[in-house]
């Protein structure tokens, strides 16, 4: 255990806690703009997967990671484009449609890469930037403070999603709309316009986490998310709803995650044990889930597609 | 099938024009015409990979369907798809979605392992139902949980069920890694995860010399049907698809809604523990292997059951030939993959596709049927109210959630 704690392990464990984290927010933060708007994606995974293999295709092409991490982006937003389609314009039920475009992006992404790429070569990931003056704080400028652009966009991005949605018209309509949308119809806002353009920043949101999860690692391979995006839309539960208590949730994944790999190959815990504490955030996510249903309300019109009466 | 249904239960279709030939074409032909745009995609997506998808249909076909070799193989892929499909038969009736399938079927399957571990020495005619019942019991303990919580405490089944899949790999890869690993040489002493060998005695006979086929087919067939007639024939499948309909009859009816929510979460994990157990007894290699992963052990049939649920109506029945039908395209997709050189993945994707056509056709099958009622109306004296039909794709009407 004292080897654990050291200046040196700790810093780089939560340096890439920190790191590792950031797919779940960033999925976490797009689902939670689409919830708040009533919409359920549970096609996230699905939609990591096939951006973290287009984030990859072009970097091993081009080898332009800006370029590559954009081509992430806009395959999430393509999907969204399909997802609102489905989930909004033609009303499917979201909770099966989602699993739908899942199985679709995990064979798809499978079929590109085995067909496009076949033996699978790492490519550049982006490089950390240390921020000037902060990073050269001692132990917290190497925790925080040299981290890929992405990253920090990530965090950028909680308290951005926290002031759109709760300070600006287009949150309160988001809110509205996941609310009571019949209300918000009557006061000539456009349910399907608002929720559209939700599922869609959503989606790209997802996009961007599936590229920020290739970047971690700087190689693809099928099934690369192993369940991350479903763990994501759990997070906005855990979250309540919240950009900040979704953070939070992404924070607890990706340290935990981290730390049991530390620990594992430091020997602290043996290799058999780790697939058992492995399984801490998971409980803990049900445990949470018990009892913040009590406490907060889901948007009341969530998963429900809107009809107008009459 | 449903359709029929409530055909009988309003009298006879109305005579009318459009709208109802809409609805006609809309009900008989959505899967279908589902199915047909799904592998005309597929067809585009070969084609664009420079593969010539009627070779790759052809080949698709012939590995699936041509000869007895073939078919047996078809027939062992759909066992597992046909177990958690009627299993989500029974949970999308009663308007609960259970997403965790695939932790339900490793559970379900190191029951059963464990079991037939435990006690070896049994005759088969003890050993084989008995390990086949604890992996439905292992399944239904992981599909009971997520169903109480449903029922009192009214946490998100969807939720439940994907973290408790989370929470199953990792006790799977836990379990087969240590306690329950192979230590004897012939497995590296212990370092592959994986059970000893099972028992000669715990193993699912073969049906027929040089092929596969094992007693998990005809099994599952039973079970399908005992399904079938639960859910139709008996008092308590009409608590399930009442309470499936509406939370809210239900109660005022005086049924007991939570017991009849957390019956059918149970239930619907039996059948994919069921199909788990069977998976490993099943197995060629005649151990519980994991490769870190639930997929590595399910190969998927967790979510494929939930497409071929789907594509069979939430009927039990109609499972079976679906479950035939999607069994047939995965053991086909290695024999497109050889002959064109398109990844097997391909069938994957197409899955993905039919589950959203089939959700998306819904809507407009809903309208077709609203439209066609609204033009009936005035020519028929008091036309009888319709119920709703599928009430799993209609579940946002069904209360509470």
């Amino acid at each position: 255990m004292n080897q654990f704690f050291t200046v040196d392990v700790l810093t780089v464990t939560i340096a890439s806690g920190i790191a590792l984290a950031t797919p779940f927010l960033l999925a976490a933060l797009g689902e939670t703009i689409g919830q708040r708007s009533g919409v359920l994606n549970l096609g996230v995974d699905g939609i990591m997967l096939l951006a973290a293999f287009a984030t990859y295709y072009v970097a091993l092409k081009t080898g332009n990671l800006l370029l590559a991490v954009l081509a992430g982006a806009g395959t999430g937003a393509i999907m969204g484009v399909v997802t609102a389609l489905v989930s909004v314009t033609l009303k499917a039920e979201q909770g099966i449609s989602g699993i739908g475009i899942y199985l679709f992006g995990l064979g798809f992404s499978a079929l590109l890469f085995q067909k496009l790429v076949g033996t699978p070569l790492p490519i550049a990931t982006l490089p950390p930037v240390g921020i000037p003056l902060l990073e050269s704080i001692p132990l917290i400028g190497g925790m925080f403070f040299k981290q890929s652009l992405l990253v920090y966009l990530a965090y950028l991005l909680v308290p951005v999603v926290a002031f759109v949605l709760n300070r600006t018209t287009y949150g309160l309509k988001i809110r509205a709309v996941g609310e009571n949308p019949a209300a918000a119809d009557s006061l000539g806002v456009s349910v399907a316009r608002i929720r559209w353009s939700t599922v869609i920043l959503g989606c790209t949101f997802a996009g961007l986490a599936g590229a920020s999860l290739l970047m971690y690692g700087g190689i693809f391979q099928v099934n690369l998310t192993q369940s991350e995006g479903f763990i994501a839309v759990a997070l906005v539960y855990f979250g309540a709803w919240r950009p900040v208590g979704v953070m939070a949730g992404s924070l607890l994944y990706g340290l935990v995650g981290v730390v049991i790999l530390t620990w594992k190959s430091l020997g602290i815990i043996p290799l058999s044990a780790s697939d058992l504490a492995a399984t801490a955030p998971a409980v803990l996510t049900v445990l949470a889930l018990l009892f913040l249903a009590r406490r907060f309300r889901q948007p009341a019109a969530l998963g429900k597609p809107y009809e107008r009466e009459g | 099938m449903s359709e029929r249904e409530s055909t009988e239960l309003t009298g006879a279709p109305v005579a009318d024009g459009r709208g109802e030939w809409a609805r006609f074409l809309l009900t008989w032909f959505a899967l279908p015409s589902a199915l047909v745009i799904a592998l005309l995609i597929g067809g585009v997506m070969m084609l664009v990979l420079g593969a010539n998808p009627i070779t790759g249909y052809v080949a698709l076909v012939k590995g699936a369907f041509g000869g007895s070799y073939a078919l047996s193989s078809t027939a062992i892929q759909a066992v597992p798809l046909l177990l958690v499909g009627v299993g989500i038969c029974i949970a999308f009736r009663a308007s609960v979605f259970n997403i965790g399938g695939e932790g339900q079927i490793a559970m379900g399957g190191l029951a059963g392992a464990a079991t037939a571990l435990a006690v070896p020495d049994l005759p088969n005619f003890v050993l084989i139902p008995l390990v086949l019942l604890a992996g439905a019991a292992g399944g239904a303990a992981w599909g009971a949980i997520p169903g109480i919580f449903k029922a009192r405490l009214n946490v998100n089944e969807i939720l439940s069920t994907i973290m408790l899949n989370l929470v199953a790999v990792q006790v799977m890869n836990y379990l087969l890694a240590g306690p329950m690993v192979d230590q004897s040489p012939d497995s590296v002493g212990g370092l592959i995860p994986e059970t000893k060998v099972l028992p000669a005695n715990s193993l699912l006979p073969i049906l027929v010399k040089g092929t596969q086929l094992h007693l998990g087919v005809p099994i599952a067939v039973i079970v399908a049907i005992c399904v079938y007639v639960l859910l139709w024939r008996t008092s308590f499948g009409f608590q399930i698809r009442s309470v499936g309909l509406s939370r809210r009859a239900s109660a005022y009816a005086g049924m007991p809604v939570r017991r009849t929510i957390t019956m059918a979460m149970t239930l619907s994990g039996a059948m994919c523990g069921l199909a788990g157990a069977i998976l490993v007894f099943g197995s060629i290699s005649h151990r519980m292997v994991t490769d870190g992963s639930l997929t590595g052990f399910t190969g998927s049939a967790g979510f494929n059951g939930i497409v071929v649920a789907l594509f069979g109506g939430l009927n039990p029945l109609w499972t079976i030939v679906s479950a035939f039908f999607f069994g047939g395209l995965i053991v086909g997709g290695s024999s497109l993959q050889v002959a064109t050189g398109v990844p097997s993945d391909l069938v994957t994707t197409l899955s993905g596709i039919v589950v959203v056509l089939v959700v998306s056709l819904e809507y407009l099958r809903r309208r077709a049927r609203a439209q066609s009622s609204a033009l009936a109306g005035p020519r028929v004296a008091s036309p009888p109210p319709r119920p709703r039909r599928d009430p799993p794709l209609a579940v946002s009407e069904g209360g509470d959630r």
